[in-house]
């Protein structure tokens, strides 16, 4: 891609300047698993040429392969969301004792207010937990050129470098300066190093001190980073900050002085101490922990923080305006008391069906995390617990441990295909090796859907649209023991509801595979469909296929003319409505309508 | 306060909002200003409300719009255009597509579409410019074109001259659909040349 080596300023999402920095640092192998809102960085840099890029199927999986490439010499980088890295926390704090031989880059993106996750955890705990370096950029410009550096500092210290962004600098564009690649200067081949790279404890024990030694190196290297500055304003005030949260800082208080690290693990402290001996006060603002200002304080620095400034939900200028100065800003319209739009399953989602059902079984069920965590919402309301990838077999098993046989039928765990092979299958072989009866319901769209439409190792296509195998989902539970492994359309309520209800009475494991292909991707857009119209006539208004809570149907309420004019019953209080700019034709509907009020439309020409 | 121009963009998930605030971002950018442009991924845009901010000027720093200080709000649904009110500063300019979306809690007769959007956004004090984007999409033959008719109606409240966007519109859209987006956009222009009383 000629157009991609030019020195030039263009508009790049945070996500695309890191995938761009990448590159430019010679990057040659990046593994990661999709998350918001760290998703776009691999698919971005998956369009530039000279570089692997991969889908793992978890988090661990994709930080252990980058590290085998970092041990054979070539610059990798794992890309994750912020609860990826619970999962990847495993190699990762051994990482820190192995190092590396390329340039090892971990990019995991914290999501603070929750825009898209199930919990705001503050990644920058891992830097200190694990002994490893952590670079905060504020913007995308920040963003290309802090991810460019991090692979020569690996190299330099012999440790993975962890970038941390947060969901207002990688869904942010700005301006970002391009510069043309490099090469890594460490050669790629099989370097056999056993006493670094085998952690049994004698080795382990040595590596441990080595890591103390590379960690005081690394505290001389944040001392005279040029991304730890101080920006000398009006002496009264001085900010401590990094990332995002500066750029408020600089908004709400642009003649104050600032403290800008750049690199916030670990801490410049001769730095700091310059730093507050030239102000009067020190306030430290930053998103979520208070892991900056707790390391303050502990240097003997007196200074506030989290007594002003929210730890909960991320900050923007107002919050931090107001925080400091204790005045609410007040300058916006008062709010208007309006319907709630949250996020809906699509007109045409197999999930619908499956959740439909579910409500009607009335079980409990163990859910997931995906797009389908849209069936608790009301009118399916239909999951009873989500927690984290894959926990939805874990926990429907627990619950039948502690319930015995007064849970059959009564519970079961519904997860997405590409969850299932996250995480989801050592769940089921727990069920199957300790004699459980769990009914696990695998929800296959044939994409990883609520991230945007990532390939996964159930489809059978690569990050970069190429064949490859595509995992049997029914073998692969047959496999792992589970006798009954049924496939349904979820479309098919009938015919759901029946083999539902068989499976879940079942005194043994059993799988049924929900598949039918996601409504967004380009083959299901593609594909000629059936449209539906209520035949306002035959409709009772008995709002049977509102419950489905589909967003093409929709209540018409009745005036007493109208009611006249179509020859409704007095008592009937409105008819629905499809809109058929919104269907998508999946027919459930029909199912539901006892009345035979849905037929198919005539398609316009 | 910083002397940039904010512009909030708001709709529901799978309405073109990203594309529309790419474009503008783009025809701002050739002007030679400085750009920041802020969108909410994920889970929200499964038919969710959406918001993107963009902010232009010599030098932006926070992504975000802080309260009262949007200059503009380009509406892409009706009921959306109430739920952000807090960003816009006072009298205000609001762009609004007069098209409705129910939400699900409307949809299934619960409660009830707010009446008159554009009268209760002008009781409040604000400059507003109601479009029918669909109707324009319509006529001008490709239904897509919603979120460009829109942008047309707000360029012309924006620093940037007309042919900067139709340029822009010419790199941005594939060539076969170039001509319709523009003639899209030049339409949507129209709407917004004086407010409805």
């Amino acid at each position: 891609m000629a157009e991609k080596t030019m020195t030039e300023t263009i508009l790049l999402s945070g996500n695309e300047a890191i995938a761009r920095g990448a590159w430019e640092a010679g990057v040659r192998v990046a593994s990661g698993y999709p998350g918001t809102p760290s998703t776009e960085i691999l698919e971005n840099l998956s369009s530039y040429e000279g570089v692997y890029t991969e889908w793992a199927p978890n988090e661990k999986v994709s930080l252990e392969v980058v590290l085998g490439a970092s041990f054979a010499g070539a610059r990798a980088m794992a890309t994750m969301k912020h609860v990826g890295l619970n999962v990847a926390a495993d190699p990762l704090f051994t990482a820190a004792y192995t190092g590396v031989r390329g340039g090892l880059v971990i990019i995991e993106a914290d999501d603070p207010t929750m825009h898209s996750s199930q919990n705001e955890q503050d990644n920058r705990n891992y830097a200190y937990a694990a002994k490893v370096p952590m670079l905060e950029p504020s913007d995308a410009n920040e963003a290309k050129a802090f991810t460019r550096l991090a692979f020569g500092l690996s190299e330099e210290m012999d440790i993975p470098v962890i970038l941390r962004t947060t969901t207002r600098l990688s869904h942010v564009k700005g301006m970002v300066e391009t510069e043309a690649p490099e090469e890594s200067p460490v050669e790629r081949g099989i370097v056999k190093s056993p006493e670094k790279l085998v952690m049994l404890p004698a080795n382990a024990r040595k590596r441990r001190v080595d890591l103390k030694k590379r960690l005081a190196k690394l505290v001389e290297f944040s001392e005279s980073f040029e991304n730890n500055r101080i920006e000398w304003g009006d002496r009264k005030r001085g900010f401590i900050t990094s990332g995002v949260p500066y750029l408020y800082v600089k908004e709400a208080f642009p003649e104050a002085s600032a403290l800008k690290l750049g690199m916030i693990h670990p801490l410049p402290e001769k730095l700091i101490r310059e730093f507050a001996a030239g102000v009067d006060e020190i306030i430290v603002v930053e998103e979520l922990d208070p892991f900056i200002e707790l390391r303050v304080k502990a240097m003997g620095i007196p200074c506030r923080g989290k007594d002003l400034i929210p730890e909960i939900g991320e900050l923007n200028t107002e919050i931090v305006r107001s925080a400091v100065t204790g005045v609410p800003t007040g300058k916006g319209a008062s709010p208007l008391e309006i319907p709630l739009r949250p996020p809906n399953m699509c007109a045409g989602c197999p999930h619908r069906g499956l959740f439909y059902v579910l409500n009607k079984l009335k079980v409990f069920v163990a859910g997931d995390i995906g797009c389908y965590t849209l069936g608790f919402l009301p009118p399916l309301s239909a999951m009873d617990t989500c927690v984290c990838m894959g926990a939805s077999i874990g926990t429907a098993f627990g619950m039948e441990k502690a319930l015995g046989k007064d849970a059959l039928g009564k519970v079961v765990a519904v997860l997405g295909d590409s969850t299932f092979i996250h995480s989801g299958i050592t769940g089921l072989i727990d069920v199957v090796y300790n004699k459980g009866f769990t009914t696990v319901i695998i929800l296959d769209n044939r994409i990883t859907g609520m991230t945007g439409h990532q390939p996964n190792p159930a489809t059978g296509k690569t990050i970069r649209d190429e064949d490859t195998v595509e995992i049997d989902l029914k073998a692969l539970c047959k496999a792992i023991g589970v006798k009954h492994v049924k496939k349904v359309n979820p479309h098919d309520i009938p015919a759901t509801m029946k083999v539902l209800k068989r499976e879940i009475n079942r005194p043994e494991p059993s799988v049924v595979i929900a598949q039918f292909p996601c409504v967004l991707i380009p083959e299901e857009r593609a594909r000629k469909k059936a449209l539906y119209q209520v035949i306002t006539e035959k409709c009772t208004g008995c709002r049977s296929c509102l419950k489905l809570g589909c967003p093409a149907i929709e209540w018409v309420k009745l005036t007493d003319a109208e009611r006249q004019r179509l020859g409704l019953k007095e008592k009937q209080k409105g008819y629905s409505h499809i809109d058929p700019m919104v269907c998508n034709g999946c027919a459930q509907c029909i199912k539901v309508c006892k009345f035979g009020a849905i037929e198919e439309m005539e398609r316009a020409p | 306060m910083t002397g940039n121009f904010n512009i909030v963009f708001s709709g529901v998930g799978g309405q073109g909002i990203l594309l529309a605030s790419e474009i503008t971002a783009d025809a701002v950018i050739s002007s030679g200003l400085d750009v920041k442009k802020s969108e909410v991924h994920g889970m929200a845009q499964r038919g969710g409300s959406v918001v993107a901010h963009l902010r232009f000027g010599k030098k932006v720093y926070s992504p975000l719009i802080e309260a009262g200080t949007a200059d503009i709000q380009v509406a892409f649904e009706m009921l959306e255009s109430l739920r952000y009110l807090a960003l816009l500063k006072p009298g205000g300019t609001v762009i609004v597509n007069t098209q409705k979306i129910p939400p699900l809690s409307v949809s299934t007769g619960i409660l009830d579409y707010p009446a008159d959007v554009p009268a209760e956004l002008r009781d409040r004090g604000f400059d507003v410019y109601p479009v029918d984007a669909l109707e324009v999409a319509r006529a001008v033959g490709e239904v897509r074109t919603v979120n460009i008719v829109l942008m047309g109606a707000m360029s012309r409240f924006l620093p940037v001259t007309e042919k900067v966007f139709l340029d822009t519109i010419r790199k941005r859209v594939k060539p076969k659909f170039v001509d319709v987006n523009l003639e899209a956009f030049r339409k949507g222009r129209e709407m917004s040349a004086a407010p409805v009383a």
